[in-house]
């Protein structure tokens, strides 16, 4: 064997261990299942919309504004009679469908009397993720052909009616269901402007909280173990959950500070687009109450402490700061999975499979609660917090049991100690 | 009362018994030497004892409390310097030895860090920081931080391990005079004149079991050598 393969064939054992290998996989893993639920999406979005409709009079410009409505979109109810819009918003959610249009008796006579024919719309919301405003879009489109359609009909036809309304013909009033709440004139893809500030600034802000501190914690056990000063500490009359939530809570104070730093400057530039988007928009209030803010204050911090108990874990695992370096990919994982699902998606609008993963991650939560707390689903919220308390309570538990057992210094567990460590846990 | 009572201890590493029914008492202000070759199982005795590693099987007794029930309380009266210790870079050294202050009583919190810092004897470095001290100044501020404290029993693994001849002397001075003042020491060492300088008894470990055991002059005299490096190469051979 030559020098130089010597040197390869070293090198590559070194660099190729599970430690490098599974934080590769897993991230082809995340790809993978993030574009196959946004390929569904965008599947569902290729589709024809599933709309109902009430055309009060069928005469020349409603009847081609119907027609089109049929060639581009499949329309589970139809009536004349608006008395029926009840049974037709009934049908529409029953069919899963996104919007009921009306087209009024005065419809075509208001175009003809140089007045643009007005189209009531009635969305349906299921999310309010980016991806959600791809379904609303494929209606925004039929109304384009609609007008589009008078348009030509009317340059064909000499009209003889102002130049705007032959161009624009038709205009829309618009009502959008979400959560059981309706918000007038506001389309979906508005309402789902409106709350992208929170849709994209917390998941990062979060995610970013999660991975500083985290590294924090781990690199510091990973520190211990290096320079040799772990043996000491476990010697020094201090009871275990003192060091390991000592170690927790410092970190997350630290995160939390280094946090507020970085949610000032990405307020700041989230500020930039707010600013634009707010312009011409009616006044929804969609904003937290102090009750609100105080749930979301204690998840998050719930979050955080469960985040750090986990890394704390993990840093248990370090032998060295190198090693610590890679032990972060999990929680990394772990947080950029539901970053990018809330980002784009909404949670009530993924498969089952999803939902049950999204809402197993603790980090999703503090994500997920903001969207939550706007419409009053407190339900799901302080869930939530049950539920990462418990995660919480758990790792703790299972870090502290770890810092009493052989696992810490020499990597392995006395077995036939581990009864008896669960009996005598909490006299210790 | 013994300030240790280890009947008929063994640890094991999964299938690997590292030490194997061991039996020693250590009287009270004993200065109590643990000697035997690389791998004999002499820092996993010293860890089992300070607490850090599980026992497998049998009973070690400290100060009167039980190690597998009472761990808590034997900190309290124990002080363990490992072979290859650390303290803490970012800090200096009055910062690490008031750092370990803060873990026992305040009221001797001044007292002690001026013990530490008397034993450390680092010359106008104690305010620097650990991350700039030489191998021998940091060991001189462990050896400071192990002492100040007061302990009951004081665990040294290699205690002048990395200082010159000077330091180590100070260092053995310091243990001679402690254990007159009542704290007991269990030590384990290479050095064999230390040992022999220090210890009043010794127990001589190799592969996990005691081989020898008693007075340095007791076994000078039964292994007819001139010092106890003569009797170790004479028992391990």
């Amino acid at each position: 064997m030559s020098a130089l393969t010597n040197i390869i064939k070293k090198e590559v054992k070194e660099l190729l261990t599970p430690a490098t290998i599974l934080p590769i996989v897993f991230v082809a893993i995340l790809f993978g299942s993030i574009g196959n639920t946004i390929g569904d999406i965008g599947e569902e979005a290729s589709q024809a919309p599933t709309i109902a409709l009430i055309n009060e009079q069928n005469t020349s410009y409603s009847s081609i504004a119907s027609k089109i409505i049929y060639n581009n979109a499949e329309v589970v109810y139809n009536s004349t009679d608006i008395s029926n819009k009840e049974i037709a918003f009934e049908k529409l959610k029953e069919k899963e469908g996104i919007a009921l249009f009306i087209i009024p008796k005065d419809f075509s006579e208001n175009i003809k009397n140089n007045n643009p024919g007005e189209i009531e719309i009635f969305w349906i919301m299921e999310g309010a993720g980016i991806m959600n405003s791809i379904s609303s879009s494929s209606v925004e489109n039929i109304l384009w052909i609609i007008n589009n359609h008078i348009s030509k009909t009317l340059i064909k036809d000499n009209s003889s009616l102002n130049a705007s309304v032959v161009l624009s013909p038709i205009t829309r009033s618009e009502t959008t269901n979400f959560k059981g709440i309706d918000f007038k004139d506001v389309s979906p893809s508005v309402l789902i402007g409106m709350m992208a500030s929170q849709s994209m600034m917390i998941p990062i802000i979060m995610m970013m909280i999660i991975i500083i501190s985290g590294q924090m914690v781990i690199s510091s056990m990973a520190l211990e173990k290096e320079n040799k000063t772990l043996e000491t500490l476990l010697t020094l009359p201090i009871k275990r959950t003192s060091i390991v939530s000592g170690k927790i809570l410092a970190s997350a104070i630290v995160g939390l500070f280094l946090a507020l730093i970085y949610m000032i400057g990405m307020g700041y530039y989230m500020m930039s687009f707010n600013i634009g988007s707010s312009i011409g928009t009616v006044n929804i209030d969609l904003s937290m109450s102090m009750f609100d803010i105080l749930l979301f204050g204690i998840l998050l911090f719930i979050t955080l402490v469960a985040a750090l108990s986990l890394c704390m874990l993990l840093g248990t695992m370090a032998k060295n700061y190198k090693s610590a370096q890679t032990l972060i990919f999990p929680v990394v994982l772990m947080s950029m999975f539901p970053m990018f699902i809330t980002m784009f998606t909404d949670f009530d609008t993924l498969p089952l499979a999803f939902k049950t993963l999204l809402f197993a991650i603790p980090f999703s939560h503090p994500m997920m609660a903001p969207r939550a707390l706007m419409f009053d689903d407190y339900l799901f919220v302080i869930g939530g917090i049950i539920y990462v308390s418990i995660f919480t309570v758990i790792v703790i538990a299972l870090v502290v049991w770890i810092f009493k057992t052989d696992r810490l210094l020499t990597g392995s567990i006395n077995k036939n100690k581990i009864f008896e460590y669960r009996k005598k846990f909490f006299k210790r | 009362m013994a300030a240790v009572e280890v009947k008929n201890f063994s640890k094991n590493y999964g299938k690997k018994e590292a030490v194997k029914n061991i039996s020693f008492n250590i009287e009270k202000g004993e200065i109590f030497g643990l000697i035997g070759p690389n791998g004999a199982g002499k820092t996993t005795t010293l860890r089992v004892l300070s607490t850090l590693l599980q026992i497998t099987s049998g009973s070690v007794k400290i100060m009167g409390f039980d190690l597998e029930n009472e761990p808590g309380k034997i900190r309290r009266q124990i002080s363990y310097l490992p072979e290859d210790a650390g303290a803490y870079k970012n800090l200096t050294g009055r910062q690490y030895l008031d750092f370990i202050s803060n873990f026992f009583e305040r009221k001797n919190k001044k007292k002690m860090i001026e013990i530490g810092i008397e034993i450390a004897d680092l010359e106008g470095r104690i305010d620097s920081k650990v991350d700039t001290y030489s191998k021998g100044m940091k060991r001189r501020l462990l050896v400071g931080r192990a002492l100040m404290v007061d302990p009951k029993l004081a665990i040294l693994d290699e205690p002048t391990s990395g200082l010159d001849v000077i330091n180590a002397q100070e260092i053995r001075n310091i243990i001679k005079k402690s254990a007159k003042n009542g704290t007991t020491f269990l030590i384990s060492s290479h050095n064999m004149l230390e040992v022999e300088y220090l210890c009043d008894r010794i127990v001589l470990i190799a592969d996990g079991e005691i081989v020898e055991k008693g007075k340095p002059s007791d076994l000078k005299q039964k292994y007819n050598a001139d010092n106890i490096e003569e009797v170790f190469t004479g028992v391990i051979k």
